[in-house]
């Protein structure tokens, strides 16, 4: 029989505006994640020189970031040294990335207990800061058809026909479900309030959610990738996408996810790594699936990617009953909707990233977190979790509620 | 010692005197590097206070062997890039070897002039403004492999350096002053070489060593990891695809260039520009553009498609032309030619219009002297030389007369007669029709020998290209005054022989059409214009013809009819016609009626006309790759039967007209060097891939069919 890697817990911090004056600005992301170790342990007491590796997802490893942060985290947590650690980069699906590698990892017989989650303190170390050829060297860039982000949502958009409407519709609703989110306490089991060495409270909620948000303000925002898109990326793209006369940029930072700073950990063991540390599983990691497609459209990786890991799964689309679908801008989701014809009122039901934020490194984990107690809430079954991926990626992973 | 002479003077001052004996200009030849590593190994056993290196010609040094590098094949790659690297070297000793290297700049340093200018430690150039600095290579495809890209960013950093390598901006002695490019001007020849003393004589006692090589040197503005430089990166390759649709590989080397070489030290970024170079000189791109905007070119400039009659024919500039009609086009040219000194009756019908003709003129002067490019007393000059008149009497004494009314037989024949009354026996009459047989309307012409077609593009002020076309009793003489002329407005000649369309508008209208024609196949209009951006036309083929109008192309092509009928000749159609016609009882003939296959909105950009989708209902779409070759392949092919039909008389001038004429891509070095690059066998075998599923007008000519089976390629050799 094959082996099953569980999901025993998972915890986040609140994600804080990831900018100086941000809440968690303060905080450094070593802190942010040993912290995080820290209460994992303190609420399943489990030894710490059970655990065989820590892995963890972090987009710009470099500088406070730098040098390996899942290793140094366990380590300023006062871990047990037999365990690893290793940081990963898969851009924005590195959180789910990790989860998906310690499952593989639990399902191989190799190691039995490990944590996976994910770091990002967007306020100390921007976004793009660690360089690369793809963007950075001209003939890398000019090779591949270097596009940021942006100008692949606002592709996407232009050739779904999404108006600016619509994707501020979009984003309306998951302001207004990320609200009614926490005014119901949906995260109590899973978010770990940020505090300092003396105890004293920094953060106990998600600093970015607007309750007030409307139609109006969100289209009073300019658009955010016009400039960029005049500049010449708009040309870019539109080598490979010659059928689009001009890119409409209807994405703002409002119907866009929003840049903030947090970290999350999930437990994954083997069944016998829960029997030794007396350990109730919450979920099942049933299947998980990476595609490539288009790096210059970038983001249309999320319906292909689901696709692979249900058929991985042996499941079909209307199977899934919670879906997480990573909101990097309002287009991606509003696509892959259209893509799997799902019923809208599965996606995002807690609301996304454009309410709440997007921890590069560290949302994926955030939401297979937010799948296990939402599953657990509505005594569900299946939950997929889903990202568009820098370079053109997509990443999936299907969990099954024990 | 050849290309260099080596003198030492009193001050033991050694001079490096450049003076190519095999021409008038010093060029990066094999002469050249052959002397220059014979100096090298001679200086490194002498004693000398410094070195100044000086021109012996009328410019400094002209730059690269063209026909060198023309003739670099990539089989050679290993043989060439050592030729670069030792050429190199020798350079880099001149600036390590510690005692103080000037260059005496005393005319045009460009490409690799420039470069070895860049490897002293002290410039000096000589004042004055029509002496040229820069580095011309990316126009012809190439990128500045002595150096070039090393020296300059580290001299301006990056950011300042981009615009002299990416797009071969030129500047005078007193701008590179300014820009940190020269240290020094001199007013003559006699202080230039006294600073160039002065300088070495101040400096070499100590051990002198060029701004990159001392100890601390830091990139001004900082090197590619400096946050500031990197967003500037990151954007700089888009924004070159925004301009070059990828098209053009030298400009996309020299960024690459530039920003890997500012990382590494000095020797390995020589390397890594000699790498990219060689990849570059071997490369198809630069052959086209080398063969066809260099030798080509000077060709031309030479008169050598004139006949041998007239070739080295004696003519004094002509003082006086009129021009008849005052409307867009003859305003155009009255302009384009009181520019370069000519005096211009411009006359029209009425005074009110051949002044307002002229004020087409005072307007862009205006601007010009607006944004500093134009000054005062230049701008009077010009519009003094243009004299407004409804007499045709004023045209006395005009040496040629181009004649630039409706395009109507009736009138161009009243005006001919109207104006040879007046015109001196030996004057020549011009017409500057786009596409009415030149034989037919020297019918009018008391003088035929005399007649002549001088076909200027819109605007005409700008446009470079002047088709000439002879009439079967155009005399040789005519012609070679009339080329003489073009040359004399800064202008660049074409000679075509007599027939519908000449050659640039028979050929543009293959270009226009096909594009037309695939908007009513159902092909999606934004991906035909898409296509002709990529495949590198400066304008899309809905576009122009809105510009152009669709009642125009209707009027030629009713034209075109009837003349071939009176002649009893079969009509061919067009898949275009159709949607021409149908556009135009639609009421949308193009931008002057308000809008075509655009819609021109006041208030923003314009965009594709979204009626277009319900008119011609978008079917399954073909492969990108044959809309864009469709319209490349359309010209071509034209291009070839007009060769084949002797409309054409040269491969030179069939290039350089559909470049500079019609706006073929200049990747592709022009119309039919695009077919040599494609291979005439394998361009032969897409033709009649793509005859079979668009149509017969792809199927290969005659004589595509003997280059075919010769495997040949077009030449003029």
């Amino acid at each position: 029989m094959t082996r099953e890697a569980f999901i025993y817990d998972a915890i986040r911090t609140p994600r804080g505006k990831g900018k100086p004056g941000g809440a968690l600005n303060e905080v450094k992301p070593v802190t942010l994640l040993s912290n995080l170790l820290r209460e994992l342990h303190n609420r399943n007491q489990f030894d710490t020189a059970a655990v065989d590796d820590v892995v963890m997802g972090c987009v710009t490893p470099v500088g406070d970031q730098g040098a390996d942060i899942a290793k140094t985290a366990t380590l300023a947590a006062g871990w047990d040294w037999n365990n690893g650690g290793v940081t990963l980069n898969r851009f924005c699906a590195s959180g789910a990335e990790a989860v998906n590698l310690a499952a593989a990892k639990v399902r191989s017989g190799w190691e039995e207990l490990i944590v996976a989650g994910g770091v990002e303190s967007m306020s100390r170390v921007p976004m793009g800061s660690d360089g690369g050829a793809w963007a950075a060297d001209p003939r890398t860039a000019l090779d591949t058809g270097f596009t940021p982000q942006g100008i692949g949502a606002d592709l996407i958009a232009t050739l779904e026909g999404f108006s600016r409407e619509d994707v501020d519709a979009f984003a309306l609703a998951s302001q207004q479900k990320a609200s009614a989110a926490w005014s119901r306490n949906a995260f109590e089991r899973s978010i770990i309030p940020v505090r300092d060495q003396n105890g004293l409270l920094i953060l106990d909620r998600d600093e970015l959610v607007r309750p007030d948000a409307s139609m109006q303000g969100l289209g009073k925002l300019n658009p955010a990738f016009a400039g960029i898109g005049e500049f010449g990326f708009d040309a870019v793209a539109r080598q490979r996408y010659p059928q689009v006369e001009r890119i409409e940029h209807v994405h703002t930072a409002g119907n866009s996810s929003g840049i903030v700073d947090g970290a999350a950990a999930l437990l994954i063991g083997s069944e016998a790594a829960g029997h030794t540390l007396g350990l109730k599983p919450r979920a099942r990691v049933v299947s998980a699936a990476v595609v490539g497609t288009d790096p210059t459209i970038m983001l249309t990786g999320p319906a292909p990617a689901s696709l692979k890991a249900l058929q991985l799964a042996g499941l079909k689309a209307e199977d899934i009953d919670l879906y997480e679908v990573n909101e990097a801008f309002s287009a991606v989701v509003m696509r892959f909707q259209r893509e799997l014809d799902v019923d809208p009122e599965r996606i995002n039901v807690n609301g996304g990233a454009i309410a709440m934020g997007h921890p590069l490194g560290a949302t994926g984990a955030m939401l297979l977190g937010t799948l296990v107690d939402e599953l657990e809430q509505r005594q569900g079954r299946y939950g997929l979790a889903t990202l568009c991926v820098g370079g053109g990626m997509g990443v999936a992973t299907i969990i099954e509620r024990i | 010692m050849k290309a260099i002479r080596i003198e030492k003077d009193s001050d033991n001052i050694v001079h490096l005197v450049l003076d190519n004996p095999n021409a008038s200009a010093n060029i990066m030849d094999a002469d050249f590097t052959e002397s220059l590593r014979q100096a090298v190994r001679q200086l490194q056993g002498e004693d000398f206070r410094g070195i100044i290196l000086r021109s012996a010609k009328s410019t400094f040094f002209a730059g690269g062997d063209l026909n060198r590098l023309y003739a670099a094949r990539r089989e050679d790659a290993e043989a060439f890039f050592s030729e670069c690297q030792a050429l190199k070297a020798d350079l880099r000793w001149l600036e390590t070897q510690g005692k103080p290297v000037v260059a005496a700049i005393n005319g045009a340093a460009l490409g690799g002039g420039w470069e070895l200018a860049l490897a002293c430690h002290h410039r000096i150039a000589l004042d004055d403004r029509r002496l040229k600095i820069g580095l011309p290579e990316v126009t012809l495809g190439l990128l500045p492999g002595g150096g070039g890209c090393v020296r300059m960013p580290r001299l301006l950093g990056l950011q300042n350096s981009l615009p002299y390598l990416l797009e071969g901006k030129q500047v005078s002695p007193q701008q590179a002053l300014a820009a940190g490019l020269i240290q020094q001007l001199a007013a003559d020849p006699q202080e230039l070489l006294d600073h160039a003393r002065d300088f070495v004589l101040a400096n070499s006692d100590t051990p002198l060593l060029q701004p990159w090589d001392q100890p601390g040197y830091r990139m001004p503005g900082g090197d590619p990891r400096n946050p500031k430089n990197a967003q500037l990166l990151a954007a700089a390759p888009a924004m070159l695809i925004q301009k070059t649709k990828g098209c053009y590989p030298a400009p996309e080397a020299i960024l690459s260039v530039a920003v890997e070489g500012a990382q590494v030290d000095f020797d390995t970024a020589t390397r890594i520009e000699s790498r990219y170079f060689v990849e570059l000189a071997c490369g198809q791109v630069a052959k086209n553009m080398i063969g066809t905007f260099w030798f080509g070119l000077n060709a031309i400039k030479a008169g050598d498609s004139l006949p041998e009659s007239v070739r080295q024919m004696n003519t004094a500039p002509v003082k006086k032309i009129g021009v008849l009609g005052a409307g867009m086009m003859g305003a155009g040219i009255a302009y384009a030619c009181a520019s370069k000194g000519v005096e211009v009756v411009l006359k029209d019908v009425s005074l009110e219009g051949a002044e307002k003709g002229k004020s087409y003129a005072q307007k862009s002067l205006q601007k010009r002297l607006e944004r500093g490019r134009m000054d005062q007393s230049r701008m009077e000059a010009i519009l003094n030389r243009i004299h407004p008149t409804d007499q045709v009497g004023d045209l006395d004494g005009c040496e040629l007369v181009i004649e630039a009314v409706f395009e109507d037989r009736k009138l161009k024949a009243s005006v001919t007669r109207e104006t040879e009354a007046v015109l001196a026996e030996s004057a020549i009459f011009a017409s500057n029709t786009s596409t009415l047989p030149i034989t037919g309307l020297a019918e009018a012409s008391g003088r035929p020998a005399n007649f002549i077609g001088l076909h200027f593009f819109s605007p005409a002020e700008k446009m470079p290209l002047v088709e000439i076309i002879c009439g079967q009793e155009t005399s040789e003489e005519t012609l070679g005054r009339a080329y003489a002329f073009v040359l004399q407005i800064g202008k660049t000649p074409i000679i075509v022989n007599d027939s519908r369309g000449f050659f640039t508008s028979r050929v543009f209208g293959c270009f226009t059409n096909e594009g037309i024609a695939m908007l009513g196949e159902g092909v999606n209009p934004a991906t035909i214009e898409s296509a002709a951006a990529q495949a590198g036309f400066p304008v899309g083929p809905l576009a122009v013809s809105d510009e152009v109008s669709m009642t125009l192309m209707s009027k030629i092509r009713q034209q075109t009819i009837a003349d071939l009928q009176e002649e009893g000749k079969s009509v061919p159609s067009h898949p275009a016609d159709k949607v021409i016609d149908h556009m135009l009882e639609l009421g949308r003939a193009g931008k002057a009626s308000g809008g075509g296959f655009y819609s021109y909105p006041e208030s923003a950009s314009k965009h594709l006309w979204p009626g277009l989708a319900k008119e011609f209902p978008q079917g399954e779409q073909p492969p990108f790759a044959d809309v864009r070759e469709r319209l490349l392949f359309a010209m071509a092919v034209e291009t070839l039967r007009c060769y084949e039909e002797n409309v054409l008389r040269s491969v030179r001038e069939a290039n350089i007209g559909s470049i500079f004429g019609i706006g073929f891509p200049p990747w592709s070095g022009g119309a039919l060097q695009y077919v040599n690059q494609y291979g005439p066998v394998e361009f032969a075998a897409r033709a009649r891939e793509l005859a079979a599923l668009y149509g017969d007008r792809f199927e290969p000519p005659a004589l595509l069919r003997q280059l075919e089976e010769s495997a040949q390629q077009l030449t003029d050799e």
